[in-house]
């Protein structure tokens, strides 16, 4: 065991509860710290062509060793992973309102059909002729996207949210351009997610705050003032990072489209609009979905996700290559003749896997089905609020849609913050919701619960904030200190940055 | 709707307790105008075994059981059964972002296990936890360089996979960021040191070379270090084949490194998703775009994981981060964690050799079929290689695939000069009786002119 510190040490550590520190499924060690040579996990069948000299073949370029690689058995390998996933709170494990990522069920047979050969074992290069079926299926998401939104034309090359806010930006962009002027500001209210100026930035626009109003939506007379001509966008997420949907949508296009600015949506929140109302009806120019929040794709950890980017028609010849066409004869393929393109964003055609189970999941509901989420989706985050506002803060007291933002303003006077209440909502068994996002409210709860979730789970979240505000104010030390029930609590995240330790490395001997 | 949990009672009961007469006063703020009264036009709900029929029947419409030489920066290897089981734990598939590190020890321990890994084997300081994919990791770590050196301009070498070319170029547009390029060695495939020499000046930001590069040829990366080095340019080495890292020396010449970890067991999946990864020296560390996972202690003393200097991110930094980038590859990370772990320290070596054996042998092969010939010499190979044949690949590709065998792709399409050249790809899973069914059909083809 090459690290000192305290958990590799299982001496008997013996807590005064009884819990046994040294439990062996509480200590997994690293792969490198568990790696014993000779340990194999593969078996390669006997090589049916002649044996090649490294060395001959590749001279200078031969590698000696792949250093530090670990060498354990297959069961050890199970064992270590299974034994991680155990640390990690889930979907499957109960509620999961991280406010903004729509962390909603994630349902097993889109996984089962993601793996089906002729899809799994596709290459990207075959011919067009051996590729009929994942085409079919790009299509057919298209179509089901481009209904959804009211848009016209899409693309799903973009690998992920903040990918595809890149390649809306980029349409804008060059539309702008082949107008005569590219612009230069975009505009962005303060409720928005980082990766909107980010994007901003990418594309080479500066950014151009837009201060909320007092009810947390978009001020309109403000903006009639900021837009001018060389605004090239608003990028606007909406129903917004408050959960409130922008009633004024239409007004805010208008004084856009007066002065040749688009209206970009940062679909985000779409979860609260399915089926209920389309983007591309309410003024939006270009948009993008996120798959891995609306429509179910697993978040896996972080990724990955698949950031489709839905336009109107005048955007279309600028989508990035190549864009999928289907002959009169039904035959699909990709074309690559695109003058005014924006380029590509990503190698070959976008995260195909998360397409097919978007589309799975999508057949699935059906436009029953869809509408029905949604509605459950807003009745789910209506009744937290309902259930919530007598003890926590509500900073804007505009009607909630798919998510409810809270204040930690009563608590903070007490010294607990949104963090301690978050943190202590985990020993409650659920995990926590967004933490002082958006930046517009002071000490924010943003608390998403998905259509995903039971009236029973829904009440025992509700039962445990509740609790928790009680605690705040009995014994506020309890919260603060939380949570209690994990295997680490409260890391240092200040030694972490200070001193970055990023890999593994032996113990010098 | 099978996957919504509530009983019509209990919307009814929670519409009262909110104070609603119905669900359409919860959507009261949209505008009438807009609200959509019909349904929308896309398929009725279908029960869970017709989503399987219509499924496997479109599958069927991508040919299966095809024996590829397929390459070109998507790589068919083996991948061991225990990724799919370890991957499919829900704790695994259905957590995020592991932003609350007390309930995301599992995903945080396992990404810098990966970190780990991949800077082992790039011979990099630091790996980070991965990136959309290898295309766009490569114009992340160009923009990155750009970061580090102040310069404005960047090389980029012909033997970068086109597509990723392609992507640099849409990435660096509005950058102000001319991106110039250098040709290879006609001979060699290797890129023209002499021309690369001459290109790199000290407005240079960075020198991208792909290694194995396009045409499957090994790089001289420390020649290539040395001049871009002499004029304070920083090298970045793509990597699209990560099985070439068992066998091949890794870059550690470069500056940083950008890989598609494809090849370590994620499914091929018509182009995605895979798993891109930016690695590099330590000292640029600050510059260097997307999630990090770093050790530390917790109150007590234990050791744990954190996300980490996340202050370059686009979340605290907005317009002043380091990149857009936020969701990565995280699951599929994984996937190449747990392949890497099966493999382990001796089993990548023999993998990446049975794949220099078999692409050996597969263009000693195919290159002394009658019409046949390999388009470079005097530079070593992985697992992949160029093929010129007298008749164009439209002549011979139906009948290939009449074999059920996918050939070498065409390269007439990025490079015009190669004529009838196609890159062909023989990965450990190809096997001797294909490579030689595969010799006979263009054998017999060549015959038939």
């Amino acid at each position: 065991m090459a690290s000192d510190t305290k958990n590799l040490n299982p001496a008997s550590d013996c807590r005064a509860n009884g819990k046994v520190r040294s439990h062996q499924t509480q200590n997994e060690a690293l792969l490198f710290e568990k790696s014993s040579p000779g340990k194999r996990a593969y078996k390669m069948p006997p090589l049916d062509v002649p044996e090649v000299d490294p060395a001959a073949l590749l001279g200078e370029a031969c590698r000696e060793s792949t250093g530090l690689l670990p060498e354990l058995s297959e069961i050890e390998i199970i064992r270590h992973f299974t034994r991680l996933s155990t640390w990690n709170y889930a979907i499957d494990l109960g509620m999961y309102p991280l406010g903004s990522c729509t962390m909603k069920y994630n349902p097993r047979v889109n996984e089962v059909v993601a793996r089906i050969a002729g899809f799994a074992e596709a290459h990207p290069y075959r011919p067009n002729s051996h590729a009929q079926g994942a085409m079919e299926i790009i299509e057919l998401l298209q179509k089901c996207l481009l209904e959804i939104t009211g848009m016209d034309a899409i693309t799903l090359q973009p690998a992920a949210g903040a990918h595809g806010e890149f390649t809306g930006i980029l349409l804008t962009r060059a539309w702008h351009e082949s107008q005569g002027n590219p612009r230069r500001t975009v505009l962005i209210p303060d409720s928005a997610h980082g990766t909107n100026p980010a994007t901003a930035a990418t594309c080479g626009y500066s950014v151009e705050n837009l201060k909320s109003s007092a009810d947390g939506g978009i001020d309109l007379e403000a903006l009639a003032r900021q837009v001018n001509e060389e605004t090239a966008a608003l990028m606007l997420t909406n129903p917004s990072t408050l959960g409130v949907f922008e009633s004024q949508i239409h007004k805010i296009a208008d004084i856009l489209h007066s002065k040749g600015a688009l209206l970009y949506m940062d679909g985000a929140n779409m979860n609260a609009l399915v089926g209920k109302v389309r983007p591309g009806d309410f003024g939006v120019d270009v948009m993008h979905l996120n798959l891995h929040k609306t429509f179910s794709t697993p978040h896996g950890g972080g990724g990955p996700g698949s950031g489709p980017v839905a336009c109107k028609a005048f955007l279309e010849p600028f989508l990035p290559i190549p864009v999928l066409v289907r002959e009169e004869d039904g035959t699909r393929h990709w074309n690559y003749d695109r003058p005014h393109s924006v380029g590509r964003v990503r190698a070959f055609y976008g995260n195909t896997g998360m397409f097919i189970r978007a589309l799975a999941y999508i057949l699935a509901n059906g436009p029953d089905g869809l509408r029905q989420t949604t509605e459950d989706a807003v009745l789910n985050a209506n009744y937290i609020r309902k259930k919530l506002e007598d003890l926590y803060e509500l900073p804007y007291n505009t009607p909630s849609m798919h998510e409810v933002v809270f204040s930690d303003k009563r608590q903070a006077a007490m010294g607990v913050k949104t963090g301690d209440i978050a943190k202590r909502l985990i020993d409650y068994g659920f995990h926590p919701y967004t933490v002082s996002f958006p930046m517009i409210v002071s000490g924010a709860l943003m608390i998403e619960p998905t259509e995903s979730e039971s009236l029973e789970e829904l009440d025992l979240f509700i039962a445990a904030m509740r609790s928790i505000a009680r605690e705040v104010e009995e014994t506020p030390e309890l919260v603060k200190t939380a949570p209690h029930s994990t295997r680490v609590s409260r890391l240092d995240e200040v030694q972490a940055a200070r001193k970055p330790i990023l890999r593994w490395k032996p113990a010098a001997s | 709707m099978r996957y919504l949990p509530k009983s019509p009672a209990e919307r009814q009961k929670m519409l009262s307790e909110i104070g609603a007469q119905s669900i359409d006063d919860l959507f009261a703020t949209i505008p009438a105008e807009y609200r959509l009264e019909r349904d929308l036009r896309i398929p009725r709900q279908l029960a869970e075994s017709e989503i399987l029929d219509y499924f496997h029947r479109v599958a069927r419409r991508n040919s299966v059981g095809y024996h590829s030489f397929l390459g070109a920066g998507a790589y068919r290897h083996y991948r061991p059964v225990i990724i799919d089981s370890l991957v499919q734990r829900g704790e695994f598939l259905t957590s995020y972002t592991p932003y609350q590190a007390e309930i995301t020890q599992g995903t945080l321990q396992a990404i810098f296990e990966f970190q780990t890994m991949i800077a082992e084997l790039t011979g990099m300081d630091v790996a980070n936890a991965s990136m959309y994919d290898g295309s766009t990791g490569a114009a992340e770590a160009v923009m990155m360089a750009v970061r580090v050196t102040g310069r404005h301009k960047a090389i980029v070498a012909t033997t970068v996979h086109p597509e990723y070319r392609e992507v640099l170029a849409t990435y660096t547009k509005y950058q102000g960021l001319p991106v110039s390029l250098v040709a290879y060695d006609r001979q060699t495939a290797r890129i023209d040191l002499k021309a690369l020499d001459a290109a790199v000046t000290d407005e240079t930001a960075a020198v991208l070379v792909q290694s194995p590069n396009f045409f499957g040829v090994i790089e001289d990366i420390p020649a290539i270090a040395q001049i871009a080095h002499a004029k304070g340019a920083l090298l970045i080495v793509a990597i699209t084949e990560a099985v070439s890292l068992g066998i091949v020396r890794p870059p550690v010449e470069a500056d940083i490194v950008a890989m598609e970890a494809q090849s370590f067991g994620v499914a091929i999946s018509y182009g995605g998703p895979y798993c891109g990864v930016i690695a590099a020296k330590e000292q640029y560390l600050r510059q260097m775009p997307g999630r990090l996972a770093g050790q530390t202690v917790d109150r007590d003393g234990y050791r744990g994981f954190v996300l980490t200097l996340a202050t370059r991110e686009q979340h605290i930094r907005r317009e002043k981060a380091t990149s857009n980038i936020c969701t990565n590859q995280a699951l599929v990370a994984l996937m190449a964690t747990i392949f890497l772990t099966v493999y382990g320290k001796e089993g990548m070596r023999e993998l990446a050799l049975h794949n220099l054996a078999k692409a050996d042998y597969a263009a000693r092969t195919l290159s002394a079929q009658p019409g046949a010939r390999l388009v470079f010499n005097g530079a070593p190979r992985f697992n992949e290689f160029v093929l010129h044949t007298d008749e164009p690949p439209d002549f011979w590709t139906p009948r290939l695939l009449d074999a059920n065998i996918a050939g070498g792709v065409p390269l007439r399409r990025w490079y015009p000069e190669l004529g009838n050249a196609t890159l062909w790809c023989a990965t450990e899973v190809v096997t001797r009786a294909q490579i030689e069914i595969a010799a006979k059909v263009i054998s017999a083809a060549s015959a038939e002119v």
